[in-house]
């Protein structure tokens, strides 16, 4: 399929679901904000204010003002950036290590291909967020190692899709005219069958995106990875969690709201995707 | 009997299949613990101003002066003779305090996941009987919707609610309120042993406590089940058995609720196992936000004072109960399904 074809399927395929159209929106926003936010906020997300400490929404301050005074608003932006980066390095991290090695397994199989299937065991059958708490407590409080452990907590999914997609296509026919034509197994793997297992894949990133998301600010709730000051939307949660029961609720509500609707988006793009990469949508 | 026997084979053969996993999660677990910064022995002696030979003893007595496999073996020993080791922080042994706080973290996720269930099949059988009409939509519609608030926003958001505005929660922390006695523990669920001691004040107390954080769960963990439900019963609708039953001219609800939900109740089944296994372990952050005294919250305290023994022994105690749920499944699986059995 060529580019051009690929891109009329697309919006094919979105003129026909307007959900999926209007997730690619809100997602192009939501990183927009992400990127350019943090330039057009008048406030500084960090420089604390205390004379308007905990003031509600206003004109002056749209998303009101946390406990040091600090602009809600500027926070919710700046946090945008970190929260993405962290997703989006550790899904990067698990896929292209979970398409290395799953697609070795599926290629190979014999012995390694077992013992890989027995770690991987082992790791799926660990409650996954209190592995990934246990990681973070063990390499020490850092943004990286959120990535790093959002990365291991991800990366059996990957092993096992890209091991059993692969394995499927092992015995076609092109990847033997590709064997004969004097192509080694690493550049079969690397060249002819992963490109396939890709799109069947993208899938699969998408959502995991959304699951990353709240891996990190998870994690960062219960007061492991990043720090304060640092915005991020987990901790802000965490700190308007002091006050909610006095009636605080936007210190909560708009981390909160950029978090569900990161997820959502993420979510809805990767069920648009899939209905993309679904050969019966194509009419 | 020759069913049941098949069933005993199942479980018996699923049993051996996990050992090697629960060995590679204790292993694991170890090693893990052991990597992690800082000294327990100083950590827990009494202070900055411990001798050297205070936690020279310490460390003696924790048994870290040993090489990583000797204490790897007596950590195997210990488990094999059901010792768990002691927790630095509460000072009892870590067994006692898991079975102390056990029936806390399972009367959460079975009230949870009894809410998700409740809400779910309804949800998802109506969207089944009509696809494609406002009523699938609206379903898809919360479901996505639960699985994109995190459950401690969605958490705290309820206590917002019910708590500040309504008015009708109770004090969003602990499992009972500080005026209320707790009654007599029997089983450990609080709301059971209150009606078994036939105190209802007490079972109410409990309950109220408990359907905030109960319905935070449900609400996250709504999506796979009624996704499941409207899929199962999609499937079972257009098979054949069910046209039959409508040219027998068998009434609506006797089809839809006899033969239909019966039948895709199976694969129901299997998605709430994995469900419940998931809640008791995810539910760290619903514990932390109702400060409910669970094990996944003694987990967290354990580990952000790096006090290791509670951790290793909630985390195997976890893979252990993910492992009874999945074989549970499947015995029931095997009961409600002969085919499973036989084959």
């Amino acid at each position: 399929m060529s580019a051009a074809a690929a891109a009329g399927h697309a919006l094919h395929v979105l003129r026909g679901n307007r959900v999926s159209a209007l997730a690619a929106i809100l997602g192009l926003v939501l990183v927009l904000a992400a990127v350019i936010g943090p330039l057009l906020t008048r406030y500084d997300p960090v420089t604390s204010d205390v004379a308007h400490a905990l003031q509600p929404p206003s004109a002056a301050h749209w998303a009101g003002t946390d406990q040091l005074g600090r602009d809600v608003l500027a926070r919710v932006v700046a946090a945008g950036r970190l929260d993405y980066a962290i997703a989006a390095a550790a899904v990067f991290l698990s896929f292209i290590v979970g398409a290395v090695i799953g697609g070795a397994c599926g290629f190979r199989g014999g012995a390694v291909d077992r013992w890989v299937g027995r770690v991987v065991d082992v790791l799926m059958a660990f409650p996954l967020f209190v592995l990934a708490m246990a990681m973070v407590a063990a390499l020490g409080n850092r943004v990286e190692n959120i990535v790093y452990a959002t990365a291991i907590i991800n990366l059996p999914f990957y092993i096992r899709f890209a091991r059993a997609e692969v394995a499927v296509r092992r015995q076609a026919g092109w990847v033997e005219a590709a064997s004969a034509s004097g192509n080694g197994p690493g550049r079969i793997v690397l060249r002819f069958l992963l490109p396939n297992v890709l799109p069947a894949m993208a899938v699969q990133i998408s959502l995991n995106l959304g699951w990353a998301i709240l891996n990190a600010a998870g994690l960062s709730f219960i007061g492991l990875g990043v720090r304060p000051p640092t915005p991020e939307w987990g901790i802000m949660v965490a700190e308007g969690a002091r006050f909610i029961t006095v009636g605080h609720w936007w210190l909560v509500a708009f981390p909160g709201l950029a978090l569900m609707l990161s997820v959502l988006c993420f979510n809805l793009l990767g069920d648009g995707l899939r209905d993309m990469l679904d050969p019966r949508m194509r009419t | 009997m020759r069913k049941l026997a098949g069933i005993a084979r199942l479980a018996g053969q699923r049993l051996l299949s996990s050992l090697p996993a629960l060995l590679g999660v204790v292993v694991f677990t170890f090693v893990l613990m052991r990597v992690l910064p800082g000294d327990p022995a100083v950590f827990f002696a009494s202070g900055p101003s411990a001798g050297q030979q205070e936690i020279q003893d310490l460390r003696h007595q924790m048994g870290l002066d040993r090489s990583i496999p000797v204490q790897l073996a007596f950590y195997l020993r210990d488990i094999g003779t059901g010792s768990f080791g002691r927790s630095m922080t509460t000072g009892q042994p870590v067994l006692k305090d898991l079975r102390e706080r056990l029936p806390a973290s399972l009367e959460l996720t079975f009230t949870a996941l009894f809410i998700a269930l409740g809400l779910a099949i309804p949800m998802g059988v109506a969207a089944a009987l009509n696809p494609g009409t406002a009523i699938d939509h609206a379903v898809r519609f919360l479901c996505t919707l639960g699985v994109c608030v995190p459950t401690f926003v969605s958490g705290l958001l309820l206590i917002y609610v019910f708590y500040y505005l309504a008015g009708i929660a109770p004090d969003p922390t602990g499992r009972i309120d500080v005026f209320t006695a707790p009654p007599p523990s029997l089983t450990g669920f609080l709301v059971i042993d209150s009606l078994l001691a036939g105190d209802a004040e007490a079972a109410a107390a409990a309950l109220r406590q408990l359907v905030l954080p109960a319905a935070t769960m449900a609400l996250f963990v709504l999506a796979p089940l009624a996704r499941m439900t409207r899929a199962s019963m999609l499937a079972v609708l257009g098979s054949d058995f069910i046209r039959t039953g409508r040219a027998m001219g068998l009434s609506r609800s006797r089809i839809i609720v006899v033969y239909a939900l019966r039948n895709a109740a199976l694969p129901v089944l299997t998605i709430a196992g994995i469900v419940f296994s998931t809640m008791l372990g995810a539910n760290v952050l619903v514990e932390k936000v109702f400060s409910w005294p669970g094990v996944a919250a003694y987990a967290l305290d354990a580990l952000l004072a790096s006090d290791y023994a509670p951790v290793q022994g909630f985390v195997l105690l976890m893979a252990s109960i993910f492992v009874l749920v999945n074989l549970l499944v499947d015995v029931l699986y095997g009961l409600a399904d002969p085919r499973v059995a036989a084959a």
